[in-house]
């Protein structure tokens, strides 16, 4: 079983993420469930997505402490879901940082130690600068496939694999953007 | 052939799959994707948004009588508008079969509440049946059609969130051809006056022992064996998470919640050593089973608030220790709620409504976010429709010149679900309240389905336009301006203006939501 907690900011593209991941899963023959938020939930707010695999799934929620990878587009954002991770589970975390309101009127301030706390409690975790990677791409809308590129290292599947799946899920137009973008995150850097 | 589908879709692929022929709704998260799915993929179902769930549920039931299979699908709340249909189509039964898709909001991720409307079963005699995964999701769909039509009855599908909102793998049908059955006409049947009322509710009590019947036999209610120290009983997403947090265990599956099936229940009691309910919500099921005079343990450990979670049900049943490594964060973690987006023309609206420090009665869309810093400018809401008649309250309770300072706020698609009825009893009634509709030509919140006052139907084809403002002046309003809340200085004036005149009034805050295309 292997379980996956996409995070970031409503409208960052958690839910595309989630549903490439479980297309190559399903064309592996594995049982695949997933849970998003819609709606209100979406407003700007944070936003989630369980992706799980294996022979056979029940639960589409990842209990705490059992999720094998978080996935977070946002720094902040990874901290909401770090309970979630089992304790030999990798966190990969995109440094960009989105002023949350509280942060944005002042009233409290973005924390500047993320890093360094995570890099000090979990073994294996990935910090990455996404921005180059986005400029080459020429969107920055495709930091979820980015994101799934630096993961897809991790994973089992081939680059056949995953470049059927987000073919069969992106619309024609940005297919050749998002491969590329795919391509861009496999190959990143982190600190 | 295999697809993963989200909930939501494997619904509207189960109304496809069992030949459903009309489809209503009226969006409401988490139900919007299944009309959204239907209008988009299957177009030959005849689909249509209704203006509000009652509605949409009368046009169901219409179709279903004529003869046609009919889904009408809505959020828990939205049942609660179409309760009065509801109960009394319970009475006359269908002729093609009627299913409602009732989804709950366990956590209220996105709803004004955390209803349970598997008591709207019991309280309304109507069959209820729960999946439990998308692939469920698409079998019970077509089940229900099927049960409908054998026992003459509606019968709701209840989702929650996690059903409607998860993704997982279906195996994919092909269409069943059914035929519109002629409409008969049957005035006992379908006319509930008393004197065909009173036979009717005889009928359906005869029904609820055959279906009880069907409860306990169809092996819709499974027992799944396993070591018979401890059984659970439970149902819909739950199940899920008992199976994964106690696989050793013996299961007895919830299929159908209502009738509920007594002798299963009693067959897997008798077996088991110690007996759980493990149920989101109230305590449904475990109030039943208690009643039949079993003993059992629910919610003295599972709780009754919010939506469960595999962890949860693992802590209580298991006495799993989760520990937690976020809690040795020391720095505080700004939290990040949901806004209203940067340059939204609702954000106009509030930032005159708090300088003008008016009383606010707010409504159900994505404006209820102005209740929230940096706006905090709304002090009342309810349910969808309610700023108007509030507004109208708050002039009965303190006079006329309460009306000087309070405004109702109200969203197009809003207005025209429920807003049009109170603003007839406050031009009725002699208020002279100001009612502003926040014309952001769409119902945003949901993801910008169309309405009767877009032009547009569920599939994009051209229609009416219903004009805000010739309604608003049919209802008796003279006072009725038009502005675009972005003009600040205009729309300031427009507020003082309205709320300081002694008569009714409506502004139309027009500008189109910033998402919208």
């Amino acid at each position: 079983m292997v379980n996956v907690i996409f995070a970031g900011v409503g409208g960052q593209g958690v839910i595309l993420a989630s549903k490439v991941l479980m297309e190559v899963a399903k064309d592996r023959g594995y049982d695949v469930k997933e849970s998003e938020v819609h709606g209100m939930a979406q407003r700007g707010g944070s936003v989630e997505c369980n992706v799980r695999y294996g022979e056979k799934v029940y639960s589409p929620l990842i209990e705490k402490g059992t999720a094998d990878y978080v996935v977070s587009l946002e720094e902040l954002e990874i901290l909401r879901k770090i309970d979630y991770l089992s304790p030999d589970g990798a966190v990969i975390v995109n440094r960009e940082k989105i002023d949350p309101a509280p942060v944005q009127t002042g009233a409290m301030s973005y924390p500047n130690d993320i890093q360094e706390w995570i890099k000090s409690r979990v073994k294996q975790a990935h910090f990455v600068d996404t921005v180059g990677a986005l400029k080459e791409a020429g969107s920055k809308k495709a930091l979820n496939i980015v994101m799934l590129g630096f993961l897809s290292r991790f994973l089992e599947f081939t680059d056949e694999q995953w470049e059927k799946a987000i073919k069969s899920l992106v619309k024609e137009k940005f297919v050749e953007m998002n491969l590329k973008a795919f391509k861009l995150g496999r190959e990143m850097k982190s600190s | 052939m295999k697809k993963v589908l989200l909930g939501n879709e494997a619904i509207a692929r189960g109304a496809w799959e069992a030949g459903c022929h009309v489809a209503t709704s009226y969006p409401g998260t988490p139900s919007t994707e299944i009309l959204e799915t239907i209008a988009r993929e299957y177009t030959d179902i005849r689909s249509q948004w209704s203006p509000n769930e009652k509605v949409a549920l009368e046009v169901a039931a219409g179709a279903s009588i004529a003869g046609a299979r009919a889904l009408a699908s809505m959020k828990h709340v939205g049942l609660n508008v179409a309760a009065d249909p509801l109960f009394t189509f319970s009475y006359t039964g269908v002729n093609g079969g009627l299913v409602i898709l009732n989804a709950d909001d366990p956590g209220a991720w996105s709803s004004q509440n955390e209803q349970d409307n598997r008591h709207l079963a019991r309280a309304s005699k109507i069959p209820m049946i729960e999946p439990s995964s998308p692939q469920e999701a698409k079998d019970f769909t077509m089940l229900a059609f099927e049960l409908s039509e054998q026992f003459d009855r509606p019968v709701i599908v209840r989702i929650t969130t996690r059903i409607a909102h998860s993704q997982g793998i279906v195996e994919m049908g092909e269409r069943k051809n059914v035929p519109v059955r002629e409409f008969v006409r049957n005035p006992q049947k379908y006319v509930m006056i008393p004197a065909h009322a009173r036979p009717r509710h005889k009928f359906i009590e005869e029904q609820f022992i055959k279906l009880k019947e069907y409860s306990n036999k169809s092996g819709i209610n499974r027992i799944e064996w396993g070591n018979k120290k401890r059984g659970i009983i439970t149902d819909s997403v739950a199940y899920q998470y008992v199976k994964e947090t106690c696989p050793e265990d013996s299961v007895l599956k919830i299929g159908m919640v209502w009738p509920m099936p007594d002798d299963v229940i009693r067959e897997f009691a008798a077996a088991v050593g110690e007996l759980y309910v493990v149920e989101e919500l109230d305590p449904f099921i475990e109030d039943y089973v208690k009643a039949l005079g079993i003993k059992a343990v629910g919610k003295e450990i599972i709780p009754l608030l919010n939506e469960l979670t595999p962890e949860i049900v693992d802590q209580a049943l298991n006495g799993k220790k989760i520990t937690s490594l976020v809690s040795d964060y020391k720095t505080p973690i700004p939290p990040r709620p949901p806004a209203l987006c940067q340059g939204c023309p609702h954000g106009f609206v509030f930032n005159v409504l708090k300088k003008l420090d008016l009383n606010v009665n707010g409504d159900i869309g994505c404006y209820t976010l102005a209740v929230l810093p940096p706006y905090s400018a709304m002090h009342t809401q309810g349910c969808m429709g309610a700023s108007i008649g509030m507004t109208l309250g708050f002039e009965k309770a303190h006079g006329e010149e309460m009306a000087r300072k309070t405004v109702a706020v109200i969203g197009d698609s809003t207005f025209v679900h429920s807003g049009i009825t109170p603003l007839i009893d406050l031009v009725y009634n002699r208020g002279t309240g100001t009612v502003i509709i926040l014309d952001n030509r769409s119902t945003a919140m949901t993801g910008h389905q169309d309405h009767p006052a877009t032009g547009k139907t569920a599939n994009g084809e051209e229609t009416h336009e219903l004009d805000l403002e010739l309604l608003a002046r049919a209802c008796g309003v003279k006072r009725v301006v038009k502005v675009d809340p972005k003009n600040t200085e205009e729309f300031e004036r427009v507020v003082r203006e309205e709320t300081a005149a002694r008569e009714p009034s409506v502004i139309i805050s027009l500008r189109k939501c910033i998402l919208k295309k």
